[in-house]
């Protein structure tokens, strides 16, 4: 048995990797071991806790730990890169239903010795903590639902929805007060319900282009539900842990919601892009090209850049960009790929799904290192993107997007994109890089599309 | 529809209309390809390069044209051929309809339909088939490739042991498309090229292609529609002429390209200007079919004046290289037939709605339509609206980064008094060891936000299942509660370290795998 100063000990030095860990992520090598320094630190702290004089009930925190590594184990062998949004949002699921299991458990069998406020204090860290929980935990579940494709992704608008939610808080606020005045159990239980039900309406009424937000979001919240737990039960560790989960949860949010030119309430009220504003009609017309057309046209182009966005892991296509992308540069040209932040449906999704195709990462770079060289460039090829390449944002006051930072594709030699039919893009907003002179479509399904291309450059 | 590519008649002709490339492009929009035996030989495309792509080849002129619904020709029909034309079919050629009124006239009578190459409206949609500009540009390279021919020296200047050559110097006249392809040609060969144009707006595409843009001090706009130039007035040529007397000395190579369609071209270049130059300079007169932008130049001939001063007067350039302009032609051909196709099904739609097509039709069914409306879009922008957007000047710029600081400072006190009051509150009512704990949990997140910051912005999803995997850290609550004498308490809690068991190892070890993926080239 450990003593409870080596607990603490052992907690410092887990808060200290928990902070080296996050910080090596700053490149990609470094981050390598940084993954390391997490997973020692998290050794640490379970090791310290198990050992540590407070625990006792082996019996079952053995099995379950094995059994949980082991499902663990399981599931991150075996899910696709293209899957990993919904991997996240399940995760949060799990941290969420934790932190409300945590904070029932304390309620039901409270520490000893709890007077005045430290009472007050402690029943408003439990109420707290089984709210921001329950709202993870549902709002998670919805979240893979829509990312998985189980539930519509698009926004789900009850009417007076926000008041709906207004009066939920309020509802719950009411019930904490009632607990705190120890008006029994039930408010705790009514109030974990309605935090869950609040919780789904809250990210079913929010379309999935806006979903990357969304995962940044519950990521926020299930560390803020760690650091809540962390009071409740009087330990530093969870607390610090918490915080740094939730700042980096935050923090992400507001990239998201800076490089969709967004303000992070509108985004969480939801509904985005059901309005019917007047934007400019669009003159011109699509000009349609084939595959060989565009092989030749590679052959020529020496420099290149191509724009991945959501259409690309939808239709898998991404070893096949990385198969081009190769061969492209063994001909001696210069292919580079550009990164909007909120392409795909997760911070940083793009950078993974062509990391895991091996396309190598020096040449994925994001939008504030490449815009300016699209005037320079020969070729861009844009697979499965719109509204990150939509000129109207730039140029058209009225439109949804406006103000919204954009890849200003339009300004290369030629671009190509590659789309499934000529419907517009998930924000249903008409997008004119499509009708400029130098735009070029290739129709059909991205990865079949681009096999064909692949085999004519092969051949050439 | 058939669309059939005659033999070029006019002497010297070496271009031909129809490539076995854009033949398999034709094709692709539903027509059939016929042409007359030997049109591409000039070119370098032999009869059987086309049959390989499935062209018919026809014996005589005389069947070609009684075979196809669609004429594409170089040259304006000539005289001998006039007797083909027919009600119902369709040539698209060069066709120059203002020099050539009584041609016009008589395939108006004829009944056939004219597409004039030359009258495609120079707006940006139309570029695919804007075949005076691709020709324009091969005039414009082989322009400076002919004058290398007659100049005694090099282009570019070398240090030799044989001694120091200089550079030779190249003046571009008139910065169009030919101009820019000249000066591009001379500045790869390793020249100084120097060009002048009377639109100052083209100064920007003269810079970009490396060369010295000579600016002309004068008030009057001389960019008139279409994108060409207007003719100028008598002061304006004056001041011209002594910018051009200044140079005449330096320059060893002149090459002129200043023409506006359908009037003679303007003496730029006069004799007292020729006498000025050294011996063995060139003068390569690109607008010599009309006229000549140099007094002494000849058409189709190189002359040799008294100073020993070269002028070539070739007025075929762009047949000089047949192989290079029937292949951009021919395209250009193609991209029009493709306007013309708006169903790829093999049939022309004549449609009168459409600039493009509009603007190049000379004649429809018996009726002129010469000469058509005017475009309206001027080809470059203008430079008059760049003012407005200067943006503020440095001292503006300073100003307001100055009020955008003090703003942030202001922000940042108001928020530091609003949480010092705040924690103020709490410490007011909360127990000490609330407080002690509220301190850890205010400086780690201040440390969150100082070290999330410089995540690289690739690396957000392992960012995102990293702290997944450490929000696991819930478990050491459920770890603490396991021990506890309510069943209920255990169960809740047993499940607890069983979903957050999943999440540390699901979150580091999916991190793990994807930062393993991450490589360099």
């Amino acid at each position: 048995m450990l003593s409870s100063n080596i607990v603490t000990a052992i907690y410092i030095a887990s808060s200290v990797l928990f902070i080296l860990s996050l910080g090596g992520l700053s490149n990609q090598e470094k981050a390598k071991r940084a993954v390391w320094f997490g997973i020692v630190g998290m050794f640490l702290a379970v090791f310290g806790t198990v050992f540590g004089p407070q625990v006792s009930g082996f019996g079952w925190i053995i099995p379950m730990i094995i059994l949980g590594s082991i499902i663990g184990a399981y599931v991150a062998q075996r899910v696709e890169m293209t899957g990993m949004p919904q991997l996240v949002a399940a995760l949060h699921t799990f941290v969420g239903v934790a932190a409300v299991f945590i904070g029932i458990n304390s309620h039901i069998d409270p520490p000893s010795g709890l007077i005045g406020a430290e009472l007050v204090i402690h029943d408003v860290e439990i109420f707290i903590g089984v709210f921001i929980g329950a709202v993870t935990a549902t709002g998670s579940v919805v979240a893979y639902g829509k990312l998985s494709g189980a539930i519509d992704g698009k926004a789900l608008l009850l009417p007076a929805r926000n008041w709906l939610n207004l009066a939920a808080v309020l509802f719950c606020l009411w019930l904490g007060g009632l607990f705190l005045d120890h008006a029994g159990s039930w408010t705790l239980y009514l109030m974990t319900i309605i935090a869950l039900i609040f919780g789904a309406h809250l990210v079913m009424a929010i379309g999935g282009a806006d979903m990357p937000v969304v995962v940044s979001m519950l990521n926020s919240y299930s560390g803020w539900a760690a650091a809540a737990t962390g009071f409740l039960l009087g330990n530093d560790l969870l607390i610090v842990t918490g915080a740094l989960v939730g700042a980096s949860g935050a923090i992400l949010s507001y990239i998201m919601c800076k490089a969709m030119n967004r303000n992070f309430i509108s985004v969480i009220l939801g509904g985005w892009g059901t309005s019917t504003s007047s934007q400019n009609e669009v003159e011109g017309e699509m000009i349609p090209t084939d595959i060989s057309s565009v092989a030749s046209d590679l052959a020529d182009a020496q420099n290149i850049i191509i724009v991945p966005g959501y259409g690309m892991a939808v239709a898998q296509a991404q070893s096949t960009v990385s198969e081009i992308t190769r061969r492209l540069r063994d001909k001696g040209k210069v292919v580079r790929f550009a990164i909007h932040p909120v392409a795909g449906r997760l911070p940083g999704h793009m950078n993974v799904l062509l990391a895991e195709a091996k396309v190598p990462y020096d040449i994925v770079l994001e939008m504030d290192e490449i815009n300016e060289d699209f005037p320079n460039t020969d070729m861009v090829i844009i697979l499965g993107a719109n509204d990150i390449v939509n000129p109207a944002a730039q140029d058209d006051p009225n439109s949804p997007i406006a103000g919204m930072p954009v890849l200003e594709v339009w300004k290369a030699e030629q671009v190509i994109i590659s789309k499934r039919g000529q419907g517009r893009g998930y924000s249903g907003i008409e997008n004119p890089l499509f009708f400029k002179d130098n735009s070029r479509m290739l129709y059909g399904d991205a990865k079949e599309t681009l096999d064909k291309l692949l085999s004519q450059i092969t051949a050439q | 529809m058939i669309i059939g590519a005659p033999k070029e008649l006019q002497t010297g002709e070496k271009r031909v209309a129809m490539t076995p490339d854009s033949a398999v492009q034709l094709q692709k929009l539903g027509f059939e390809c016929i042409v007359e035996t030997g049109a591409g030989i000039e070119s370098g495309f032999a009869d059987a390069s086309y049959k390989a792509v499935g062209v018919k080849i026809v014996k005589t002129a005389a069947s070609l044209w009684k075979q196809s619904d669609i004429i594409i020709k170089v040259q304006a029909v000539k005289q001998i051929e006039e007797k083909y034309l027919k009600k119902g079919k369709t040539i698209i050629s060069f066709f120059w309809p203002a020099q050539n009124k009584e041609l016009l006239e008589r395939v108006i009578a004829s009944g056939s339909n004219q597409i004039a190459m030359d009258m495609v409206p120079r707006i940006s949609r139309a570029q695919k088939m804007d075949a005076l500009s691709s020709m324009a540009n091969i005039a414009g390279y082989r322009a400076v490739i002919e004058a290398g021919n007659h100049f005694g020296r090099f282009f570019t200047g070398q240090i030799t042991a044989a001694g120091k050559v200089p550079p030779a110097k190249v003046l571009v006249i008139g910065a169009g498309v030919a101009g820019l392809a000249a000066i591009g040609a001379a500045q790869s060969l390793g020249a100084v090229v120097r060009s002048f144009d009377v639109r100052p707006e083209v100064a920007e595409q003269i810079e970009s292609m490396g060369a010295e843009f000579l600016l002309l001090e004068f008030d009057e706009d001389i960019s008139g529609e279409g994108g060409y130039a207007k003719p100028a007035s008598p002061e304006f040529i004056e001041k011209e002429m002594a910018l051009f007397r200044e140079q005449a000395p330096e320059i060893d190579i002149v090459i002129t390209t200043a023409l506006i369609p359908g009037r003679p071209a303007p003496k730029l270049w006069p004799e007292e200007m020729v006498n000025l130059m050294k011996p063995g300079s060139v003068i390569v007169d690109l607008a010599a079919e009309q006229g000549g932008n140099c007094e002494l130049t000849k058409p189709n001939k190189v002359v040799t004046t008294n100073n020993g001063v070269k002028i070539i007067g070739y007025t075929d350039f762009p047949s000089r290289m047949s192989a290079q302009s029937s292949t951009l032609y021919a395209t250009n051909i193609r991209h029009m037939l493709d306007d013309l196709t708006p169903k790829n099904d093999g049939k022309i739609n004549i449609n009168l709605k459409d600039d493009v097509i509009r603007g190049a039709l000379a004649c429809h069914n018996g009726s002129s339509m010469f000469p058509p409306p005017a475009p309206k879009v001027s080809a470059i922008g203008k430079q008059t609206s760049i003012p407005e957007n200067k943006g503020p000047t440095k001292e503006e710029l300073s100003i307001l980064e100055q009020a955008a600081i003090r703003k942030s400072g202001q922000q940042q006190l108001a928020l530091l008094i609003v949480g010092g009051l705040f924690m103020l509150l709490i410490g007011n009512y909360a127990p000490a060891s609330f407080m002690q704990h509220f301190i850890v949990f205010a400086l780690a997140c201040f440390v969150g936000f100082q070290v999330i910051w410089n995540v690289s912005h690739a690396l957000h999803t392992p960012l995102m299942a990293v702290t997944n995997a450490i929000s696991g850290i819930i478990i050491l609550g459920a770890l603490l509660q396991v021990g506890s004498n309510s069943f209920i308490v255990t169960l809740l809690a047993s499940i607890s370290v069983l979903i957050a068991t999943i999440n540390i190892v699901g979150g580091f070890m999916v991190t793990k795998r994807m930062l393993a993926m991450f490589q360099k080239s």
